[in-house]
């Protein structure tokens, strides 16, 4: 897969220096620039109200850029009505026709597209079999479980053949299992049609399996764009840390910064070791971010370098394969451990006074 | 726990059969839920079902001919109506006794009014003849008094049928007395025994005597001085009345066979009469046959209403439509603004928007003095827009424009935008993404909207009654005024009924075509 | 303290009423100026020498005969006095939905000792009918629109080439059916024996029908008065007393045209089946209000001729102006030289038959 930075002639989907405001004030969308290759999977992640669905809104053609450029294949398509871009989509709520059968469903983009009776029969019929729902032809999407539902509106938006398919929290209404199958489902029917796929989501889960690169929107802006490995591992800034995955922070000062490593004094005295991301230089205050995994309970297995600090068991939670544990750590109750249930692990009673400890390399320093 | 392993029927914890515990718990629950409704059940049933029901039935219901002139309706049973030959003495002579009671009770007007919806003419007949029946009983009177003057006196007749014999020896008078009798009683002023009497006992009598000999014994048997004026009067050669020439005298129209074939068609106690009238027929002695064409006038209106309440119903639509989408797809604060303007009609009377369309539209109204002012029409020739079917579509698509738009507008609030931006995404023109998509989708709106739009119109009288001078009224009209005017309530119950049915018919076709699950009021 | 003597004075009050036991009493009548000029000259001067009489009026006179027979039906008769006209008052009298009434002794006698009879004379239709006003169905026009030559005969109406335009005719085929036959050359004596064969109620729908499409139809006595005011019709009937209010009072221009003004009469009927307390109120009340001065005092509050002869020349001024009433009564001379004489009886007789063709006609 091609890189998440690749830009240029490559783009298939570019976003250039566009802004979207609905009331002439406030900026909904501020100054994206995003570009997407061709066959990429790409999905916007961020909270509700960080202007993701807008962005993809804007793509579809259904809002108008306030300004900026939005390219598809390179040519500027900033004017061009939704029917007439080519792009399929695949909705919330599936917005399948309830008037209509499954069969005319998918057969309405290419009725519109002025194809031939048989030639309509046979692109229904593929795409119906690519989603293993040849038997469903003739049943109303009302007479359908969610996640047929679910299939249906996906081979619709595939069985005109676009080249770029849009899809808002496809599978927001769909049980957990299901979700988890579906998400597989799109990811394979995507790679194997070379499609590209831009994905909207506010679950980082869905987007950490499914693409090859997330955007972290919040606040109208792109704050992290990187496949999911990279987003979890080395989150740019606060808001990525702690909207991706679970994550602890400790907030503290920048005492200062030696080649990789920054000391930061915390906010109850004790200095630390950390890797630093986006802290410049000593003074500046900064929040530090160690994910649960990282955090070694385990005296015995504390790596050399490693890092060690008192902490006070608070609360021990028994989660089948893993364990949780809630500690105090420099004036910090919700400091969350997650240590695997292993025959050498010891469970942890509340009031316990134990040390813990982590690489620094684990340790981020980022923006306060 | 035990039940589950026993033969029989299972049984609940106490011990008696489950189905029957069960069948207990839920009665209780019925009974409960139907003293909830009771309150609007009964309220339901006497303001709503009771007077459809008596309209229903006042729409077949004849018993008035019956009930008047008892005798004759029996009589005339001999008689055969497609005959050339009106009916002889002995049908006047019961029509004679009949209708002097008739018309003593004031009964003899109301049967005439109501022979005259099936035949016009009677009623000036038998009103005629309700004013000169008693003088064959006055005759009558006349002669017994000659005879013995205290036939005169009322407490003689009081005392002579207060026997029970006086039933088998003068049958006829003791039925006229009868009827005074009771007539005196119910008046509640003076004592029966001293009020005057009715000519027609008179009459009755002197029939009693002459077209039969009366049983000597049960004359013997009558209290004194019964039989002794009884006998007294035999003795004095008494002649029959000629029944017949009298009323012919009376009133020549007797003579004529239409007036007793209509007597005779409507004496059975139920009739379709009212029903054939309301579909310009009517039933003469030869069958079922068409009223003459210009007494044509109910299907003719039936039709008219029911086209204008089509074509009411289709300018609703297409005004209502966009308004009603526009009202689902603003925001909430601007369409709430205009969803007040959409229900201000509501708010002032009907009277008062009717009204102001008179006021809008006549010649010399606004709208015309607009046209002229702007030179689109000259002085001379204004447009006349009131007091026609023009009229009557605009005054009444103005006031059932809301019941059209708040069902569409409940409806579309439940189409997500997102099919028609499905729509398009798959390719198709805005039109296509409407028509294809969201119209059909707006289907159950238009569907309730038009069958509230349509109900109500076909029903309305004010309005067309108002601004639709002859040519905008509706069938509506007519049942007013047979109610209010011509006092035919038959008639205009049987009206009624056609368009209740009407009504039902078209639910049951909508249902059929549409399906009434497809139909959306909120 | 205040309080007390409120509350005080008003259980006083209760009391009173109670002891008095008042009685209430539901009028009908047809509301508008009429019913006014009855409250003014009856009702109130009754009710201020009666004070536990209190009287409610119902403005049903128009659908008086069917509310009687329903009230009748249910055998629940709620009015007590009903103004009806007189053909109204037949139907009732006939159907026995009316009582009968000793005119000589249950009505007052003139101030001269003329019995009622004789003094009501001709207006005493049948047994029922207390005689109130005659008044006329007669034509207005519209000065402006009539050119030079404002129409003279009633036959104007139908001449459509010498005065266009709409005309306003009462939706019933009384009086209409009547001009129409006169104005086809029918002598005024001769109508009812024409109208009385089907061939001539042909006739006369036929001469209707040569305006038909110029015809605005009303129902309620306003109509014409307005429509006249709006210049949406050149000719208009309606009674006499509505075409007076807009001519003398709101001075529109409006003429009357008095040639063959159809008479009739309205007046009283008392229900059956009163009880026998609120009968004798009523019964009192009618004989007071029908009373020589009483109806001459109506003529002052509208130009509706008194029914009694003795009344006439106590006819003075409209209320509270210096307009003389005795010119705008229709029985004046001036405007009674050529009448049209309305046969109540004939109506009587023939109104179901007629009614049914004309409605037909109508419709067609």
């Amino acid at each position: 897969m091609t890189d998440a930075t690749t830009g240029g002639d490559a783009a298939f989907v570019e976003f250039d220096h566009v802004q979207k405001s609905y009331d002439g004030e406030t900026l909904v969308v501020k100054d994206l620039n995003l570009s997407i290759a061709k066959g990429e999977f790409l999905t916007m992640l961020g909270p509700s109200g960080s202007g993701k669905t807008t962005c993809l809104m804007m793509l579809a053609g259904f809002e108008t850029a306030t300004h900026g450029e939005i390219r598809l294949a390179g040519r500027e398509i900033n004017n061009i009505p939704p029917h007439k871009r080519g792009i399929g989509m695949v909705f919330q709520n599936y917005a399948l026709f309830p008037h209509m059968t499954v069969a005319e469903n998918l057969a309405f983009p290419l009725e519109v597209r002025k194809l031939g009776k048989s030639e309509r029969e046979q692109k229904v019929k593929r795409a119906l079999d690519m989603v293993q729902m040849g038997a469903f032809g003739g049943r109303r999407p009302a007479q359908l479980s969610g996640g047929q539902q679910q299939r249906i509106a996906l081979a619709r938006a595939l069985v005109f053949e676009p080249e770029l398919v849009l899809m808002d929290e496809p599978l927001g209404a769909l049980d957990k299992q299901l979700r988890e199958h579906m998400q597989f489902e799109i990811t394979r029917l995507a790679h194997e049609l070379g499609i590209t796929t831009v994905y909207v989501t506010h679950d980082q889960t869905e987007a950490l399996t499914m693409s090859d690169n997330v955007a972290v929107f919040d606040d109208g802006r792109i704050q992290q764009l990187a496949p999911p490995a990279v987003l979890y591992e080395e989150p740019e800034n606060s808001f990525v840390a702690q909207f991706i995955g679970e994550n602890n922070t400790l907030e503290g000062v920048v005492q200062e910064i030696k080649g990789d490593i920054a000391v930061v004094k915390l906010d109850d005295g004790e200095l630390i070791d950390c890797k630093p991301v986006n802290v410049s230089k000593a003074g500046e205050r900064t929040r530090v971010s160690i994910r649960p995994e990282r955090v070694e309970t385990n005296k015995a297995r504390l790596q050399p370098g490693a890092h060690t600090l008192k902490a006070e068991v608070l609360e021990f939670i028994y989660m089948g394969d893993i364990y949780r544990t809630r500690l105090r750590v420099a004036g910090n109750d919700d400091f969350v451990v997650k240590t695997r249930n292993a025959p050498d692990q010891k469970r942890m009673q509340p009031g316990e006074q134990i040390e813990i400890g982590w690489l620094p390399s684990d340790c981020r320093a980022l923006d306060a | 726990m035990s039940d589950i392993t026993q033969d029989g029927p299972m049984l609940a914890a106490d011990g008696t059969p489950l189905k029957k515990s069960l069948a207990r718990a839920l009665r209780r629950q019925k009974i409960r839920a139907l003293m909830l409704i009771a309150p609007l059940l009964i309220f339901v049933l006497v303001t709503f079902i009771a007077p459809i029901a008596d309209m229903l039935f006042r729409s077949v219901e004849n018993q008035i001919v019956r009930d008047t002139l008892p005798r004759t309706v029996v009589a005339l049973k001999d008689w055969n109506p497609d005959g050339e030959e009106i009916p002889g003495e002995a049908v006047f002579q019961a029509l004679n006794l009949d209708f002097q009671i008739a018309a003593e009770e004031k009964n003899h007007t109301k049967l005439g009014s109501r022979l005259n919806y099936e035949s016009p003419g009677i009623s000036s007949v038998f009103r005629s003849t309700g004013r000169g029946a008693d003088k064959i009983g006055k005759d009558a009177e006349k002669t017994f008094t000659g005879i013995d003057p205290r036939w005169k006196d009322p407490a003689i007749w009081a005392g002579i049928f207060a026997s029970p014999e006086a039933e088998t020896a003068l049958p006829r008078s003791a039925r006229a007395y009868e009827a005074f009798a009771k007539s005196v009683r119910a008046e509640g002023k003076k004592e029966v025994a001293k009020a005057k009497l009715w000519p027609v006992v008179f009459s009755a009598l002197l029939d009693d005597l002459t077209l039969a000999q009366p049983d000597a014994a049960a004359v013997a048997a009558l209290p004194a001085p019964g039989p002794e004026l009884v006998n007294a009067a035999l003795a004095a050669g008494l002649q029959p009345i000629d029944a017949k020439q009298a009323f012919l005298e009376i009133n020549d129209g007797w003579s004529k066979l239409d007036l007793w074939q209509t007597i005779s068609a409507y004496s059975p106690p139920y009739t379709a009469g009212y029903f054939l009238n309301a579909a310009d027929f009517e039933q003469t002695s030869h069958g079922i046959e068409a009223r003459p064409p210009s007494e044509r006038i109910y299907l003719k209106l039936f039709w008219r209403t029911l086209w204008m309440s089509m074509t009411i119903t289709a300018c609703c639509i297409l005004l209502g439509y966009p308004v009603a989408w526009l009202l689902a797809n603003l925001r909430a604060s601007t369409a709430n603004v205009l969803m007040i303007l959409v229900l201000l009609p509501f708010w002032t009377s009907l009277l008062v928007r009717t009204s102001a369309w008179k006021v809008l539209l006549q010649q010399q109204g606004v709208i015309n003095d607009l046209l002229v002012w702007m030179g689109l029409v000259s002085d001379g020739n204004r447009l006349v827009m009131i007091n026609n079917q023009f009229g009557t579509i605009i005054a009444m698509t103005h006031i059932l424009l809301p019941f059209m738009i708040l069902p569409l507008y409940s409806v579309m609030k439940t189409v997500p935008p997102s099919y028609v931006r499905a729509a398009k995404s798959l390719g198709a023109t805005p039109w296509t993404a409407f028509w294809r998509v969201y119209f059909p989708q707006s289907i159950p709106g238009i569907g309730a909207g038009s069958i509230l739009c349509f109900i109500l119109a076909i029903g309305y009288y004010i309005t067309p009654e108002l601004v639709g001078g002859t040519e905008g009224v509706f069938i509506s009209r007519y049942i007013a005024y047979h109610i209010s005017t011509s006092l035919n309530w038959g008639l205009a119950a049987a009206l009624g009924t056609i368009l209740l049915a009407a009504v039902l018919l078209l639910y049951y076709v909508y249902d059929k075509i549409v399906g009434i699950d497809n139909v959306k009021l909120g | 303290m205040k309080l007390t003597s409120i509350l005080l004075a008003s259980s006083a009050l209760t009391l009173a009423a109670g002891a008095a036991s008042a009685i209430d009493l539901t009028f009908v009548s047809w509301g508008g100026a009429y019913q006014n000029s009855q409250l003014k000259a009856y009702a109130e001067p009754y009710m201020a020498e009666h004070p536990d009489v209190h009287i409610a009026w119902d403005e049903s006179s128009a659908e008086a005969v069917a509310k009687l027979r329903a009230m009748n039906e249910a055998g629940n008769v709620t009015w007590d006095l009903v103004d009806v006209t007189v053909s109204d008052s037949i139907r009732l009298c006939d159907e026995g939905l009316a009582r009968e009434i000793d005119f000589d002794t249950e009505l007052a006698a003139a101030p001269d000792g003329t019995s009622a009879t004789d003094d009501f004379g001709a207006t005493l239709i049948n047994d029922c009918f207390v005689p109130q006003i005659v008044y006329s169905t007669t034509f207005g026009y519209r000065t402006d629109l009539v050119g030079d030559t404002p129409p003279t005969s009633v036959c104007d109406i139908f001449d459509l080439q010498k005065y266009p335009g709409k005309r306003s005719l009462q939706k019933r085929p009384i009086d209409n059916m009547e001009w129409a036959l006169y104005c086809d050359g029918v002598a005024e004596e001769d109508i009812y024996n024409v109208l009385g064969t089907d061939e001539g109620v042909d006739r006369a729908l036929k001469k209707l029908d040569t305006i038909k499409d110029q015809v605005v139809w009303w129902t309620a006595g306003a109509e014409t008065p307005q429509l006249l005011a709006d210049g949406e019709v050149v000719f208009g009937s309606t009674f006499n007393g509505r075409l007076f209010s807009a001519i003398v009072e709101q001075n529109q221009p409006i003429a009357m045209l008095w040639d063959m003004q159809s008479y009739d009469i309205d007046g009283w009927i008392v229900p059956t089946g009163l009880d026998a307390e609120k009968e004798a109120v009523v019964m009192d009340f009618l004989k007071f209000a029908t009373d020589t001065q009483r109806l001459a005092d109506q003529a002052k509050y509208i130009s509706y001729g008194p029914a009694r002869a003795s009344s006439a020349p106590l006819v003075g001024k409209l209320d509270g102006t210096d307009i003389d009433m005795a010119p705008h009564m229709p029985t004046d001379p001036a405007n009674a030289t050529n009448v049209h004489r309305y046969d109540y009886t004939w109506w009587a007789d023939h109104r179901d038959d007629l009614d049914a063709k004309f409605q037909a006609w109508l419709a067609q």
